[in-house]
């Protein structure tokens, strides 16, 4: 044999590999395949183009058709020209973007709400990046965030009050969302131990409570909270319109977050606790130290999703009257200089939501995956 | 060691238990005598007399019951517990289908109609339901005004007031051909019967959908005519500004089920592809080696396993689009919350109570959909032999 003559092993028929063999594989492996693919195809072709135009090619952004400045509805090019002009008037966001960010802060005050998404985006970092050098105390700083916050943009030590019936737009979104989040994970926690304690006082109200709360729809209880708290309360204390929905809101979450965590307190293996009681730890330590921990890691996935629900679920406050994201929307939607300019508004809307959604969801799948290699590792 | 009331575990339970009974009296106490004083002070009424007291509006959508604004508020109630369970039905079947067509088809070796489907899933299930149905509802009535509504098939008009249509009209003898109706159902369900057990004994197949299908269309219609048709039809006539005669499905039930059905249908799409992936890959590959068609694998094999898995999720699903479809109340869709829980509510002002039945009644209906649905789960399980 004559080894210095190798033969170069022939390629792979072109149309079996790269692209054209992903093509065929993929798109055009048979009959009803094919016939699909191009149904799809044409269905994609009429719809994407068009509504790329409508959006963004054809749109008015500052200027109309005629180069003019538009200032209010009248200018606009689908409104001045309607056989002509049919594309989107972007203008109603820009010129109120103002007021869809902050609601109606006083703009001499907004440094404060500034600052306070800045230091949102820092409290939040220490969850997204592992290795981190001084994790633990941008946690520490994550915690007392909260508190940071509520100084920032309500007021006191020293900085002007701003009412709550000034916030508005993304601000209020915001505000709920987090607060909403932050305050309904101790609570989850505390009532998910409360339904697995052996006390049967103690957790017979925890399961009526979690029961009761999955049973009504959200805005039932944002009417109890609008409605009937004030009658539950005293001459003289008034309960801030903002409070009275956060309050509902985080009973709300903390139920379905307490459903939550308690699906991964019954996954920890009875063994953990038996090994946590023997060594001597009361209830309070084994939970911090030895249970929790555990539970909390394998059900992070499942905690995110919650939030993500929550973050969708804090639009409902229109149909009590605080102006969200959604409701400036509406808002600006009514006033006279730009009405009908509603499919404008609707999207953008929909595209502010999708962004955090979705930014949220791709970041519960990064968890998932991330968790998945290290709980299963030896277990399978 | 002194033995005193923390030291042992049992007293420390009973302390920690009588300490929570008596914070909950103490709290209740005071929150009732807070709310006496408080209703007392302003001329607010307490008690249900109210129920029985005329409601003085308009409701908008009543398709079951007939309203007239002298009605009490009681029947506003139940107006509005008909309309909700109305969309609520009708939402869940719709959404079922489309998210096991949906879930299905995510799973496709086409990469085209998947990556759509996942564009279409991620879409809707990221952007708040109530935005989608002020989104519907805005599209819906920017249709054409009725003088201009364009006609289907002769018979339907859409328009932005709704989608006219023809109404039938029952005479006497439909009541006979209603019995028909339901004792085919009867019948269909004693042929399926029948034929599985045949085949468990000799094998042989028996074309029961078919059968099934013709008895329940056959034979209503044959009563129907031999009864003399005791049914018309009255078509809407275009008379002035409005339609006399006919039908109208409102824009706000439309724009109402569309989104439930749309969004909701996007979650199950989610719940059936995991369902469908838990089944294992060998179950597959056996039927596939036993020369079963795709269509049989799916349908005898790999659904009735992923089912398993699917329904837990599934009710909560339906429980979801039940409690969603409160949020009716922003498009004007005269469900529970809009008619009792808000209308009934500002106007008596007793707030309490309009706010206890609804919320009360929500309850009702989400526990009846999960004792069902928990029935069902039941009897999917797997019998271990």
């Amino acid at each position: 044999m004559n080894i210095d003559n190798k033969i170069e092993s022939r390629k792979p028929p072109v149309a079996t590999t790269g692209f054209i063999g992903w093509l065929r594989i993929n798109l055009f492996s048979n009959w009803f395949n094919t016939i699909v693919t191009l149904l799809v195809a044409y269905f994609l072709y009429q719809i994407i183009p068009w509504f790329l135009d409508w959006a963004i090619f054809s749109a008015d952004f500052i200027y109309n058709y005629k180069g003019e400045r538009i200032i209010d509805r009248s200018f606009c090019s689908r409104v001045a020209n309607p056989e002509e002009y049919h594309a989107a008037c972007w203008s109603i966001i820009i010129v109120r973007f103002y007021q869809f960010i902050y609601g109606f802060y006083p703009v001499e005050q907004v440094w404060r709400v500034n600052v306070t998404y800045f230091l949102l985006a820092i409290a939040l970092i220490p969850l997204l990046v592992e290795q981190l050098p001084y994790r633990k105390h941008l946690i520490k700083f994550t915690i007392i965030f909260p508190i940071i916050a509520f100084i920032l943009l309500y007021g006191g030590f020293g900085f002007e009050i701003v009412p709550t019936n000034k916030w508005g737009g993304l601000l209020v979104t915001l505000v709920l969302g987090v607060f909403g989040i932050a305050l309904a994970f101790p609570l989850g926690i505390i009532l998910a131990l409360g339904r697995r304690s052996k006390l049967p006082v103690i957790s017979m109200v925890c399961t009526l409570f979690i029961e009761f709360i999955r049973g009504v729809p959200l805005i039932t209880l944002l009417f109890f909270g609008m409605v009937m708290l004030p009658l539950f309360l005293p001459e003289g204390i008034n309960m801030d319109g903002l409070v009275r929905v956060l309050v509902a809101v985080t009973l709300f979450q903390a139920a379905y977050m307490a459903e939550v965590i308690r699906g991964g307190l019954q996954a920890i293996p009875q063994g953990q606790y038996e090994a946590a009681q023997s060594v001597g730890l009361s209830y309070w330590q084994m939970n911090r130290k030895i249970i929790l921990p555990q539970a909390i890691r394998i059900t992070i996935p499942s905690i995110v999703n919650t939030s993500i629900g929550l973050f969708k679920d804090t639009t409902l406050v229109i149909i009590i009257g605080l102006l969200d994201l959604l409701g400036i929307g509406r808002g600006a939607l009514a006033d006279a200089t730009w009405m009908g300019l509603s499919n404008e508004v609707y999207v953008f809307v929909a595209l502010v939501f999708f962004i955090f959604t979705f930014g949220m969801s791709r970041y519960s799948l990064y968890l998932e995956n991330k968790l998945k290699t290290g709980i299963n590792m030896g277990a399978d | 060691m002194q033995k005193n009331l923390f030291s042992d575990e049992k007293s420390r339970g009973i302390l920690y238990q009588t300490l929570v009974v008596g914070f909950f009296a103490l709290a209740i106490y005071f929150i009732v005598n807070t709310t006496a004083y408080n209703l007392e002070k302003r001329n607010i009424a307490t008690g249900f007399g109210f129920l029985n007291n005329p409601a003085g509006f308009d409701i908008s959508f009543s398709p079951f019951l007939d309203y007239k604004s002298t009605d009490t508020h009681l029947k506003v109630y139940f107006v509005g517990v008909l309309n909700t369970l109305l969309v609520s039905f009708t939402g869940c079947i719709a959404a079922t289908i489309l998210g096991f067509i949906v879930g299905i088809i995510r799973l496709s070796s086409n990469w085209l109609l998947s990556r759509t489907a996942y564009v279409y899933v991620e879409f809707t299930r990221n952007v708040p339901l109530i935005l989608q149905i002020i989104l519907w509802y805005a599209i819906l009535i920017q249709l054409p005004r009725i003088k201009q509504a364009p006609q289907i098939w002769d018979t339907f008009y859409i328009s932005n007031r709704g989608l006219y249509g023809p109404r039938p009209i029952y005479e006497d003898g439909f009541f006979i051909v209603s019995i028909f109706i339901l004792l085919s159902f009867f019948i269909a369900f004693f042929v399926r019967r029948w034929a599985k057990k045949r085949q468990d004994n000799t094998g042989q197949q028996f074309p029961t959908f078919t059968t099934n299908l013709g008895i329940i269309i056959l034979l209503p219609l044959l009563i129907f005519f031999i009864m003399g048709s005791p049914m018309t039809l009255e078509y809407p006539v275009l008379k002035g500004f409005n339609f006399k005669g006919g039908m109208v499905i409102r824009p706000e039930f439309i724009a109402m089920f569309l989104a439930l059905t749309i969004y909701t249908g996007a979650f199950i799409s989610e719940t059936v592809r995991s369902g469908i992936l838990s089944v294992t890959k060998g179950q597959r590959e056996a039927s596939g080696a036993l020369g079963l068609k795709q269509n049989w694998i799916m349908r005898l094999i790999i659904i009735p396993q992923a089912l398993r898995v699917i329904v837990p999720p599934l009710t909560s699903q339906y429980l979801n689009l039940t409690k969603n479809s409160s949020l009716g109340i922003a498009v004007g869709y005269a469900d529970l919350v809009h008619g009792f829980g808000g209308i009934s509510l500002n106007q008596t002002g007793q707030a309490i109570e309009c706010m206890a039945i609804t919320m009360a009644t929500y309850l009702v209906i989400s526990l009846t959909i999960s004792f069902f649905m928990n029935i069902y789960n039941k009897s999917i399980q797997f019998k271990e032999k």
